[in-house]
């Protein structure tokens, strides 16, 4: 076991998945010598050289469309995003194209490739280095979609979506990349895209969460137990889709209630479909009213330090929000 | 045979006799597969169709240099000739046309047009013009990371030239000297805007410059120029010399496609005119002149070019029908819930660092 944070352990996938697979291969802006932005990709480029760690021009349409093109071809690439706010210039490519060609092509075509992207705010980013934007891809069949909120899995996650044969959109909270460290199984451990984990147990209500959501629901967890007795489950879904029904709804029939927490704003969020879909299938064990707590309907996080915490989502907001749902 | 006294273009180009007869076949059976597809849409047995006559001498001299199962290619939705020159049959363009449930492009998914076949490395198409053009790059890339000795062809309409993310795919192609041939059919109308409203200063082969790449403009009805322009390209790509622009001009026989009437936008003479420009004939008449082609000849090929066609269609028409219970499969590679059933992939195979 080695001590990692978020960052460290993706890094650490790359290099074990490079390592192990010669057709891994990454492409973005700055991966290579800088080792990018956030030093996601850092010594990778010593280590596997300029083809297999790969400098991009600024043009994410090129890099979402020419890893496709690696992908059918048959390499493994990680395509990064310098930050989620700039994916929307390879927004076509991935909805028109990564995440249609196995079904257009019945079956006959593939694109196995991962998209990494930075996303969330609370690190002073402003409207365009801080977008939560994950509904825009659960939204898109063909896409699978990863969140993931711890290191250990980060690096399982990251490992699993390498190896997965379909293209994966791995969103990474960036405030959560250095923001802990905590035990990372070494080597081989591969944490299977679909399945959720319930870090705390509870029988009052459930908290579903993801990414740094997850952090602060720990930490109000933690408060609501202290200061009212009320004892939350934490559910960190860790993959949106597909997403683990199994998990979500063994949670409500034992809580009866459900919080459903992101970052992103709620209208026509990803907390609709978690809401929508408790509200479908465990109505019977429901008691009270399903409840999203999400970011505020505004076009992105304002920079202002004092706007930025308005925007936020913690823990004291999340234990409110529960307080109130325990009390119905 | 009766020949001239001089040495024939396509000698010179190292072609044999069989190479350009092979050349005009692959035209003739491409415009006769895309005739038949008029008809069977006039019929009512096929929705829509978009054509690619008038572009057939283009995209057989283009693809003729390719080599088969080895180079890939990005097309677009007039590649018909180019596709079937990488292999596609007259069968499996009529069966894609036909939406059947084994058409291998799409398995009855895709509109007609959307050319693809995973066993002939060609790309399977979407409708948004110009993506492909960076698959056909990205394939390049792989194939260049891992030194395989592959180069990639795409190809696409003027009017898409103007996409940003042609723009992204020339100049990633032009940074790394990949070995991609990025052929821009200019048939001077994108569906109905003329050329001088699409394209500022009137030239994509210019813009090559801009990347690092020759860009070369090439008489698209003139099948041994463009070969010669293919030719180079891809002894280019393979020498390490990174990719290649040519754009090669061409006519537009038909309307855009079934659903529009170019007799609302163009100047009737334009159109009777076009018929002069059509690469079938010109080509026909090279290979008259040079001795090459002959009146026997030709009547072979035609009557094998319309059994092929004859037998193609009936074949293709017995064809099943898809089946609703399989529209939500393939959707992953795996069952997930939403749907999809497992598709065989290769196993991840060992690293080798």
């Amino acid at each position: 076991m080695a001590e990692l944070n978020i960052l460290e352990a993706i890094r650490t996938a790359m290099d074990e998945e490079m390592e192990r697979d010669d057709r891994v291969m990454i492409l973005g802006e700055d991966v290579g010598k800088k080792g990018g932005v956030f030093g996601a990709t850092d010594g990778l480029w010593a280590k596997y050289g300029d083809k297999r760690v790969l400098d991009t021009p600024l043009t994410e349409g090129m890099i979402a469309g020419a890893a496709m093109g690696a992908a059918v071809y048959g390499l493994r690439p990680i395509a990064e995003m310098q930050f989620a706010d700039f994916v929307y210039p390879g927004f076509n490519q991935i909805v028109s194209e990564i995440s249609r060609i196995h079904y257009r092509s019945n079956g006959t075509f593939s694109a196995p490739m991962v998209i990494r992207m930075p996303y969330g705010g609370g690190v002073h980013g402003a409207l365009y280095h801080s977008q939560s934007n994950e509904a825009y891809f659960t939204s898109t069949v063909g896409l699978k979609v990863v969140a993931p909120g711890t290191p250990a899995d980060a690096k399982g996650l990251l490992k699993a979506s390498i190896r997965d044969p379909d293209p994966v959109m791995f969103f990474e909270h960036k405030k959560t990349y250095r923001l802990f460290k905590a035990e990372v199984p070494d080597g081989d451990t591969v944490v299977p895209i679909g399945k959720a984990s319930v870090p705390r147990e509870g029988k009052d209500l459930s908290i579903f969460c993801y990414g740094f959501m997850r952090t602060c629901a720990l930490e109000a967890a933690e408060t609501l137990a202290r200061e009212d007795g009320v004892e939350a489950e934490v559910v960190d879904l860790r993959t949106l889709r597909p997403l683990d029904l199994d998990t979500i709804l063994a949670s409500v029939e034992k809580t009866g209630k459900a919080l459903v927490v992101h970052e992103a704003n709620r209208f026509g969020g990803f907390g609709a479909e978690i809401a929508a879909t408790i509200a479908e299938k465990g109505f019977e064990h429901l008691d009270g009213p399903v409840t999203r707590l999400a970011g505020p309907e505004v076009p992105g996080v304002p920079y202002h330090h004092t706007l930025e915490d308005w925007f936020m989502i913690g823990p004291a907001r999340i234990v409110a929000a529960a307080r109130e749902l325990a009390a119905y | 045979m009766a020949r001239t006294d001089t040495t024939p273009r396509h000698a010179e180009l190292g072609l044999t006799d069989e190479d350009v007869l092979g050349m005009y076949r692959a035209m003739l059976l491409a415009r006769a597969v895309d005739e038949r597809m008029w008809l069977m849409q006039r019929a009512g047995k096929i929705a829509f169709i978009i054509s690619g006559q008038g572009h057939e001498g283009a995209q057989v001299a283009t693809a003729w240099p390719m080599r088969p199962k080895q180079d890939w290619m990005a097309p677009f939705y007039r590649s018909i000739a180019s596709a079937m020159t990488f292999g596609m049959t007259a069968e499996d363009i009529i069966t894609a046309h036909l939406a059947k449930a084994d058409d291998v492009s799409s398995g009855g998914r895709q509109m007609p047009g959307h050319y693809g076949g995973a066993p002939y490395n060609i790309v399977s198409l979407s409708s948004p013009v110009g993506t492909q053009v960076l698959h056909a790059v990205g394939i390049a890339m792989a194939a260049w990371v891992k030194g395989d000795d592959v180069v990639a062809m795409t190809q696409f309409g003027e009017g898409t030239a103007n996409q940003g993310e042609v723009h992204e795919a020339m100049n990633f192609a032009g940074v790394h000297r990949l070995p991609v041939i990025f052929v821009c059919e200019n048939n001077g109308y994108a569906i109905s805007v003329p050329l001088d409203r699409q394209v500022a200063g009137g030239s994509v082969a210019a813009r090559g410059a801009g990347y690092g790449m020759p860009g070369v403009e090439v008489d698209g009805g003139d099948v041994l120029a463009c070969y010669a322009a293919a030719k180079e390209a891809h002894e280019r790509a393979r020498r390490g010399e990174g990719p290649s622009l040519i754009e090669a001009k061409v006519v537009r026989l038909t309307s855009h496609s079934s659903d529009d009437d170019q007799r609302r936008y163009r100047d009737p003479a334009e159109v009777e005119q076009l018929k002069e420009l059509d690469p079938i004939p010109r080509f026909a008449n090279e290979l008259r002149a040079g001795g090459t082609l002959t009146d026997e000849v030709e009547e072979r090929l035609r009557a094998e070019v319309k059994a092929e066609v004859n037998d193609a269609s009936k074949r293709a028409e017995a064809r099943p029908e898809p089946n609703i219970e399989e529209a939500h499969e393939r959707v992953y590679a795996e069952p997930i819930p939403g749907g999809g059933t497992p598709v065989p992939l290769e196993p991840i195979e060992g690293g080798t660092h």
